[in-house]
């Protein structure tokens, strides 16, 4: 893959987050790497510490975590970084973009105040200049009729018109990476569409890279180049996304793909993962997903932390013990229901 | 010629000037899926509220068995449509145990053997025996929306309404779901009235969809007809938006944009 000579924007490596009282890390061992350009999903159920992830890259972590490993952003170490280093990331390096875009703005200021504020304040520029900025960017996310916009108050617009407006708050500090944590969840499906077609647009036009937060293999698959699934706070596999579609290695993959009914061909029953996600009280002896996998060894899998084994190109990982012997078995099973 | 099991006639209901539904009627029969699918505003959850008597329709009506539900008893009324909605903690007591609000309901109603019927009711949904001891909030999310189906199976309804019953899981958890639900409809023969925004879902549990484009029923028939050949622009936008390998955000915006400017 020509891929791995672009520089990275994000590399996240060994992050392990644990704060007190609970039964395991938030986050144990992660590593993934977001490079200019490039769209990378992290998928995950509730509770696999995806958006945890995606905060460390703006240096924000749970209150009392304890963190080790490393977080880059454009070259600046998060972890353990002071607040002039922090600022810079959080200003010029990386914006973020959350699910509920109401919780983001104050309703009772204007879009065009929301807007102009970190332009004045931040990048101090005169009013007129960040009026003009606000006016374009409204009209770069695609919004009708930016001069009115800017009057308006967060009520007076629908949440796939306010989380436009989201994204515009991101460009204001002009970053190289975008962190979308779950930006279209709460949005109708053709909403979603029309979201994710402006992101894609941004992108294209400003090469941007992406790291897309999403619980939506599907989406994760159709938006984006690689995509790492996540749980109980451990990659558990990271590959391209139409192998990763095409020939899950990981046994959790595989249980998710299997999970999702499909909306064309063969209808079988599904073959849902048992049980329910692990808890943040929960301990883990071995591999986090042993508990439910139809592929377990008792005295193996529950015992035996499985070591993240990276592939040649550099682009896939899977951590899961019997890899190498499941390998071609998974894949079966994955064709036998899309064919 | 015996009546059909749900039949909703001509149903309208506007708030103000915003008409919610308008002119909607189906029948389904017994034992049937029927799925009523749109996105905000759709109307698809007011439809749902007048299955269930919540909302009185400004215009026409809903017979059960060919009985006009507005003149049913309360008791009469919950005999026959029985709801789930997305979020369990709306309809589960915070402070009973499952056993206690099961219990509860078929006290109500005056059933005979209630632990009898308790037990028949955990193990159809799959709870054990500590989940029934336990309140909503010592349950997973999973767990919660068992109970609340086994609360609205308990006095074995004729028609069951899910709305969005599934689109608050993990992924995992709704596929378990989905397939209890799958169950149930062939182990009760009870009718279900599906209420969501997701075509895939709909396509696995119901034989029949309405597509609803703000309140108004803009294509209707089997579901994989309508997957497959879809007439109407609106369903055509629909199922093109679901995410899938080589999918086109782009393009679908266009489409979008093209609809709602026509």
């Amino acid at each position: 893959m020509t891929g791995s000579a672009r520089a990275a924007l994000l590399a996240v490596d060994g992050l392990r987050v644990t704060v007190p009282g609970a039964g395991r890390p938030i986050l144990d061992g992660v590593a993934l790497t977001v490079r200019d350009g490039e769209a990378v999903a992290l998928v995950g159920e509730s509770g696999s510490g995806k958006s945890v992830t995606a905060r460390t890259a703006l240096g924000l972590f749970p209150a009392g975590a304890d963190v080790s490993g490393s977080v880059v952003v454009g070259g600046t170490e998060v972890v353990g970084a002071g607040s002039g280093a922090l600022k810079r990331v959080r200003t010029a390096d990386a914006a973020m973009i959350f699910q509920d875009p109401r919780a983001g703005v104050n309703p009772v200021r204007r879009i065009g105040d929301f807007l102009t504020e970190p332009l004045r304040r931040i990048r101090g520029e005169s009013k007129a200049a960040a009026t003009a900025r606000a006016l374009e960017l409204l009209g770069a996310v695609g919004l009708p009729d930016p001069p009115r916009h800017l009057r308006q108050f967060p009520h007076e617009l629908s949440g796939g018109m306010l989380q436009r407006v989201m994204i515009a708050y991101a460009l204001t500090a002009d970053p190289r990476l975008l962190l979308c944590d779950e930006p279209t969840t709460a949005l109708d499906v053709t909403t979603q569409a029309e979201i994710m077609a402006i992101l894609a647009r941004l992108r294209r036009e400003r090469g941007l890279g992406m790291l897309l937060i999403t619980h939506d293999l599907d989406l994760a698959a159709a938006v984006c180049d690689r995509v790492y699934v996540m749980y109980a706070g451990r990659i558990m596999e990271a590959a391209p996304s139409d192998v990763l579609i095409a020939a899950p290695r990981h046994p959790y993959t595989r249980g998710l793909l299997g999970s999702a009914p499909p909306l064309t061909g063969p209808l079988a029953r599904l073959t849902p993962i048992p049980g329910a996600p692990l808890g943040l009280a929960e301990t883990v002896g071995g591999c986090p997903f042993a508990a439910r996998c139809p592929h377990a060894v008792p005295g193996l899998c529950d015992t035996t932390e499985p070591e993240p084994e990276p592939e040649v190109d550099g682009d896939s990982m899977v951590a899961c013990l019997r890899a190498a012997e499941l390998g071609a078995s998974l894949i079966e099973e994955t064709q036998g229901e899309s064919s | 010629m015996t009546a059909p099991l749900l039949e909703a006639v001509g149903l309208r209901k506007a708030y103000g000037a915003n008409v919610a539904v308008s002119d909607l009627s189906f029948t389904l029969e017994a034992g049937g899926a029927l799925g009523l699918v749109g996105e905000s505003g759709s109307g698809k959850t007011t439809t749902a509220r007048m299955l269930i008597g919540l909302e009185q329709p400004d215009r026409g009506g809903i017979l059960v068995r060919g009985k006009p539900l507005a003149h049913a008893s309360r008791l009469e009324r919950a005999k026959a449509v029985q709801i789930v909605f997305q979020d369990p903690y709306l309809s589960l007591d915070p402070r009973l145990t499952i056993r206690a609000a099961l219990d509860d309901v078929l006290r109500l109603h005056g059933h005979p053997d209630r632990p009898g019927r308790i037990a028949e009711l955990l193990d159809q949904v799959g709870l054990g025996e500590r989940e029934a001891a336990a309140r909503p909030r010592g349950l997973s999310g999973g767990q919660r929306q068992r109970a609340a189906i086994a609360r609205a199976l308990a006095v074995e309804p004729g028609v069951l309404v899910l709305d969005e019953a599934v689109s608050a899981l993990d992924v995992s958890i709704q596929a378990q779901v989905l397939n209890l639900l799958a169950d149930v409809r062939r182990e009760t023969g009870v009718g279900i009235v599906f209420v969501s925004h997701d075509l895939a879902v709909v396509r696995y549990l119901c034989d029949e969809a309405l597509v609803l484009h703000r309140g108004v029923v803009v294509e209707r028939g089997p579901v994989e007809a309508l997957l497959q050949d879809p007439r109407d622009p609106y369903t055509r936008l629909l199922i093109s938006s679901v995410p899938h390998t080589g999918w086109s955000p782009e393009e679908i915006s266009k489409q979008r944009r093209a609809l709602i400017r026509g």
